[in-house]
């Protein structure tokens, strides 16, 4: 087979085409409790893009990253990947897909090197080109001294790296990544992320389901808010950062928080200030960057019994919680 | 005849990614692909195969047909007493070889499955190859089915020159020994697809006690078929077990002077097993990796 060279720098100006398109997507299990895991997912990956799915657990990420790489089928709507309908033609989408599950699925009875070496084989390479290949990727993502290594003696972070590896031996052009850090450690999260955004570099569409909003924040161009099986809302992490209108967000705990909503109409009377909501403990507010506002709302809160106050800036989480009024780990 | 220009304008859409490559190749490349992945890994675990597909005829054998008719008062608890004008030795080589077939049918493919259904969940990088599902479980049973051969060939010999009395053994008809092999071997792997995508991987052990036993010991392996016709009920029973018709094919093809079944009958049933459970496995299969 000949060796597959792609151009990079696809991500040219507003030319881009898609390369997933996902249509009234729905998943309903059956069964003595019905559950509807997907209710209608429309979405469109861009080539060369790098796109998150977050929500919490159980909004029907998985779900729909796995009707996208064929090992769920849909109860309704499609999904087309590289001009492929991947209900209609598994075996051939499945060339133009590389995928990443949550869970370990490395080939135990093989060592490092035969994982990736045999995966090319699978996806058609001469013997010669998938040990080229294989070295390659070894070399790629620093797995070259424990080419000899069975799965079972690999840390979660080296595991995971494999799998990428040889989940893109074969040049797909989408990569699916399911979590890709859930249960690793800070530090080969952070490796993680760098794999990735190598990749997008090389020109493989990323698509990415994550429930930690520093990872979507950090690695997406664009990301999609999902909860009960449904997209809330899609755009750039930047965009949906500002249409919350805020860039910090103050938390109060009082101590008489029964009189909060009378310091709420003090507070939303301060300069800077767009809105104010009650929490079980105390306050919420949304606020500009504008200077001098802590001692202010010190200030006016103090004879409430301030307890605790905490800032944050704005991050996908509140894009989340002005959503869903909830917590993502709730 | 496409024209050289024509040539010209469709090689640069073909070349990257083979995109044009036919998809009988893409499948037959992936489905060899596989096969040698598994070759390879059973190369390196050969020596645990060996094991395996040895001790069991090994201490059938030694017991039965050497220790036993070595003991001071053998006649008594002599099990080669002639049996339809063959002794035991002779009913039990073609016997357990059809044990080494099913066995390894099992081995190579139910008990990996439940793991990897289980477990591990491997089952679901062998699922994303460029092949349809069914043919990467079709890919098991014919990987089954080497093994299945290989133990046949590795008892056939210990069957033959263990036992303390002679074993007659002649192959008349070479053809239809090698198709009841290739047939047994086959189902013996469609019946591993078929338990290890039927039954639970956490209740993967009871299989012994519950399929692989029953079906040996009344799988017409250690007594012919023809002499249970004392006992009509039994005789007509154990027809839905398809070990019932590995031991019998081979039994034809081994030793033909020992009462055996019809042959066409034979060859009938095992092809009828091979495509039913090919059909139930595969079913299952995609049931258990296709959500």
């Amino acid at each position: 087979m000949d060796a597959i060279i792609k151009p990079t720098g696809l991500r040219t100006g507003s030319t881009l085409t898609e390369i997933v398109r996902v249509n009234g997507l729905r998943k309903v299990y059956e069964g003595k409790q019905r559950v509807v895991a997907v209710d209608g997912i429309d979405l469109a990956v861009r080539e060369g893009e790098l796109y998150g799915l977050l929500g919490p657990n159980g909004a029907g990420k998985t779900t729909t990253i796995s009707v996208c790489t064929t090992r769920v089928l849909p109860s309704a709507g499609s999904v087309c990947l590289d001009g492929v309908d991947v209900v209609a033609s598994p075996a051939l989408a499945r060339r133009s897909m590389g995928i990443v599950p949550q869970y370990n699925t490395l080939d135990r009875a093989c060592t490092v090197y035969e994982n990736i070496f045999f995966h090319c084989l699978y996806f058609g390479f001469s013997r010669n080109d998938a040990r080229e290949r294989t070295a390659q990727l070894l070399e790629q993502f620093h797995l070259s001294d424990r080419a000899s290594a069975y799965p079972a003696q690999l840390s979660g972070g080296l595991a995971q790296r494999l799998q990428i590896a040889r989940a893109i031996s074969h040049r797909p052009r989408v990569l699916f990544l399911d979590e890709p850090s859930a249960g690793l450690d800070p530090q080969s999260r952070i490796a993680m992320w760098d794999a990735v955004r190598a990749l997008r570099d090389e020109g493989i569409t990323v698509v990415l389901t994550t429930h930690y909003m520093e990872e979507a924040d950090a690695l997406c161009d664009r990301v999609a808010i999902v909860d009960h099986g449904k997209i809330l809302v899609e755009d750039t992490p930047a965009a949906l950062k500002s249409s919350v209108g805020a860039q910090k967000i103050y938390a109060l705990e009082l101590d008489n928080y029964e009189d909060a909503p009378q310091l709420a109409g003090q507070i939303r009377e301060l300069q800077g200030v767009f809105e104010v909501e009650p929490t079980p403990t105390g306050l919420r507010i949304f606020a500009g960057s504008a200077d001098g506002l802590l001692p202010e709302i010190v200030r006016a809160s103090n004879p409430y019994g301030l307890r605790d106050l905490t800032v944050t800036e704005t991050t996908l989480e509140t894009v989340f919680i002005r959503l869903t009024g909830r917590d993502l780990r709730e | 005849m496409p024209t050289m220009e024509q040539e010209l304008v469709r090689s640069p859409s073909a070349a990257p990614r083979n995109a044009q490559s036919p998809r009988r190749m893409q499948y037959a490349r992936a489905f060899l692909g596989l096969f040698l992945r598994d070759l390879y890994v059973l190369r390196r675990e050969s020596i645990p195969f060996l094991i395996r597909v040895c001790m069991n005829p090994l201490l059938f054998l030694f017991v039965f047909t050497y220790i036993m008719p070595h003991m001071s008062d053998g006649a008594a608890l002599n099990p080669t007493a002639s049996m339809g004008g063959a002794n035991f030795s002779t009913v039990l080589l073609p016997g357990l070889m059809a044990v080494a077939i099913m066995f390894s049918g099992i081995a190579a493919v139910a008990l990996p499955l439940a793991q990897e259904f289980g477990i591990t969940r491997e089952i679901d990088d062998r699922v994303m190859c460029p092949l349809p599902v069914s043919a990467v479980a079709i890919e098991k049973i014919c990987f089954s089915s080497v093994q299945s051969a290989i133990a046949a060939a590795i008892v056939a010999p210990l069957a033959y020159y263990v036992p303390a009395t002679p074993v007659y053994a002649h192959v008349a008809n070479w053809p239809f020994l090698l198709t009841v092999l290739i047939l047994a071997s086959l189902t013996a792997g469609a019946l591993g697809l078929f338990i290890g995508t039927t039954v639970k991987p956490q209740q993967i052990g009871l299989i012994f006690g519950t399929v692989v036993m029953p079906i040996t010991f009344l799988g017409c392996v250690y007594y012919p078929w023809a002499m249970l016709d004392r006992m009509p009920v039994l005789q007509h029973a154990v027809l839905v077990n398809p070990i019932v018709y590995m031991s019998e094919g081979l039994r034809a093809a081994l030793t033909p002077n020992t009462p055996h079944m019809n042959t066409a009958l034979v060859l009938v049933m095992l092809t009828f097993y091979l495509f039913l459970l090919t059909a139930l496995g595969i079913r299952g299969f995609r049931r258990r990796v296709i959500g």
